[in-house]
């Protein structure tokens, strides 16, 4: 059992610079704090999002590893009485400004959330939506662009005989991997993925899992998991939060193997009381 | 193995499931004996000439074809006005002021417009308007069907929408989708049959009400496609032919009563048929 007491006491959190010091985060996040309300929610947390890495955020449930995440392509802003202070650096400009277009931050930080959220259209316009925000393609780049999507999601060969087909109608897993190819069709930057393998079977799992891999090579990923072998398994870093603060953060590898906090390694290997 | 506590929770169980199959035959007894009673005056008085002829003076014969244009001209402006109003009004209050101020006095008075009696409504629009132009007319009576629709579209329109998960609306925003195509082409969207239900059922209510028309378009014993004059419309035929001592009459006021009722049958039907969809997840 961590006493409150105890917990305040190791609040100075281990954050590990990195090995080489090389090229500019693709994002930087630098003393943020997010209210909900007069709840803070994050404390004070600080960290780098490097460029075609994978991060995963872990923690146990409402230690803001998801609000962290909406703080990254300022989905909270959608609500009234939430707001984050401090600063995220994104493309050499902090997207926590009040003059950010958040449109514009949207579609070059893309989101695939926890439940898959196809909308109320064909598979293939499920992908075309929103690619036609941003960019005017003829008949056929749209259908190139609609097929690259597809295939970037493995999902292509499974549903290129029935794009006219609802996108409701497919399986949780396919809907899911729908929503990936959709955030990917616009070309996003970031990819933020929160909890993307938690409603669905282990199958599905693994194939999501593979394709963040593959993924990773084009573009910057942000996963929130409340599944330690995912982290590990697909990710570069990793970062660990606790009662909204940064407790962690490093190489995926050393905060697996060797965590140099108590807590971290008692989260991981399940002693957490 | 059979308790005293167990056998009286089947009885009480007996006796609740017949309380309330009670209630509803009490219910459905008054529905069908209404319908019966329609249908067995209103098929004698069904003809073609009904819809080829125009409502005739005592004694003579005649149909109810002015009054049938009438009505779907009339309602056809109101449904026509009061659905782009009502579903934009729908779409502020579940997207856009949600619980401001403005909105739950928006939200207030729409209630209050949803349960007013149509007799007022129907007075006010004398009141401003007819009162004012110097003459009953169509656009009038449109108006006050107009008032009796908004809300309905309002409330249909927002209460669907409240039900579209915001974990959709957030995934079209994420894509960095603004607000309005969001709205439009996502949320309302997926509320799309609900919404037309709303519009359907306003429709229906429409075409019965008659008090505000009494005020507004009153009738006409004519063909009339002018909006500006007053105009024939079934519920006012109703009305005035079923209170007449003329035979002939009260068999048209059956034959507009019956033709109402399967125009809303219809639409209901429709409303619950052709624009039903999968509920959103």
């Amino acid at each position: 059992m961590t006493t409150m007491n105890e917990a305040e006491a190791l609040a100075e959190p281990v954050v590990q610079a990195p090995a080489q010091p090389a090229a500019a985060p693709k994002m930087a996040i630098r003393n943020l704090d997010f209210f909900y309300g007069s709840f803070q929610a994050l404390k004070e947390v600080n960290f780098d999002i490097d460029e075609r890495e994978v991060t995963a955020f872990i923690g146990p449930s409402g230690c803001g590893k998801s609000t962290l995440l909406r703080t990254l392509n300022r989905m909270y802003s959608l609500y009234p009485h939430q707001r984050a202070t401090g600063e995220i650096v994104f493309n050499g400009r902090n997207i926590l400004d009040g003059s950010t277009d958040l449109n514009l931050l949207r579609a070059k930080v893309g989101m695939v959330f926890q439940k898959p959220t196809p909308f109320p259209m064909s598979i293939y316009e499920n992908i075309a939506f929103g690619v036609r925000l941003y960019e005017r393609l003829s008949v056929r780049q749209m259908d190139e662009r609609v097929e690259w999507a597809l295939t970037k999601a493995a999902m292509w060969n499974e549903v290129k005989d029935k794009l006219k087909q609802s996108g409701m109608a497919l399986s949780g897993g396919q809907q899911q991997r729908l929503c990936i190819a959709r955030a990917v069709s616009v070309r996003p930057e970031v990819l933020l993925l929160d909890e993307p393998t938690s409603a669905l079977d282990p199958i599905s799992t693994a194939r999501i899992e593979e394709l963040i891999s593959e993924l990773k090579a084009d573009y910057t990923i942000a996963i929130v998991t409340h599944n330690m072998q995912q982290a590990a398994r697909v990710s570069d870093k990793t970062a660990y939060m606790y009662l909204g603060e940064l407790m962690e953060f490093g190489e995926t590898d050393q905060i697996f193997l060797k965590p140099k906090r108590k807590e971290t390694e008692d989260y991981i290997t399940g002693r957490f009381g | 193995m059979r308790s005293a506590r167990y056998r009286r929770r089947i009885l009480v169980n007996r006796f609740n499931l017949a309380m309330s199959l009670a209630t509803m035959a009490f219910g459905m007894l008054f529905l069908f004996w209404i319908l019966a009673t329609l249908l067995r005056n209103g098929f004698t008085a069904l003809s073609p000439t009904l819809f080829t002829q125009m409502t005739p003076p005592p004694g003579s014969a005649g149909g109810l074809l002015n009054a049938i244009f009438g009505s779907v001209l009339i309602v056809g402006a109101a449904t026509l006005v009061s659905t782009p109003i009502g579903v934009l009004a729908g779409i502020y209050l579940a997207e856009y002021g949600r619980n401001g101020a403005f909105a739950e006095a928006t939200r207030l008075i729409n209630d209050i417009l949803l349960s007013a009696p149509s007799i007022i409504l129907g007075l006010f629009v004398y009141t401003v308007y007819v009162v004012h132009v110097g003459h009953f007319s169509g656009w009038a009576g449109s108006m006050a069907l107009g008032l009796i629709a908004i809300p309905v579209v309002v409330r249909t329109t927002e209460n669907m929408l409240r039900l579209v998960p915001s974990s959709l609306r957030e995934a079209a925003v994420a894509l960095g989708a603004p607000m309005w195509k969001v709205i439009l082409m996502v949320t309302l969207k997926a509320v799309r049959g609900g919404v037309i239900t709303g519009v359907l059922l306003a429709v229906a209510r429409m075409s019965g009400e008659t008090a505000p028309l009494l005020f507004t378009a009153l009738n006409n014993q004519f063909f009339s496609s002018d909006m500006n004059g007053p105009m024939a419309n079934l519920p006012v035929v109703i009305f005035q032919f079923a209170m007449s001592p003329f035979d002939d009459w009260k068999t048209l006021a059956w034959a507009a009563a019956l033709l109402i009722t399967l125009a809303v049958l219809v639409l209901n039907i429709l409303a619950r048929t052709v624009f039903r969809q999968p509920t959103v997840r």
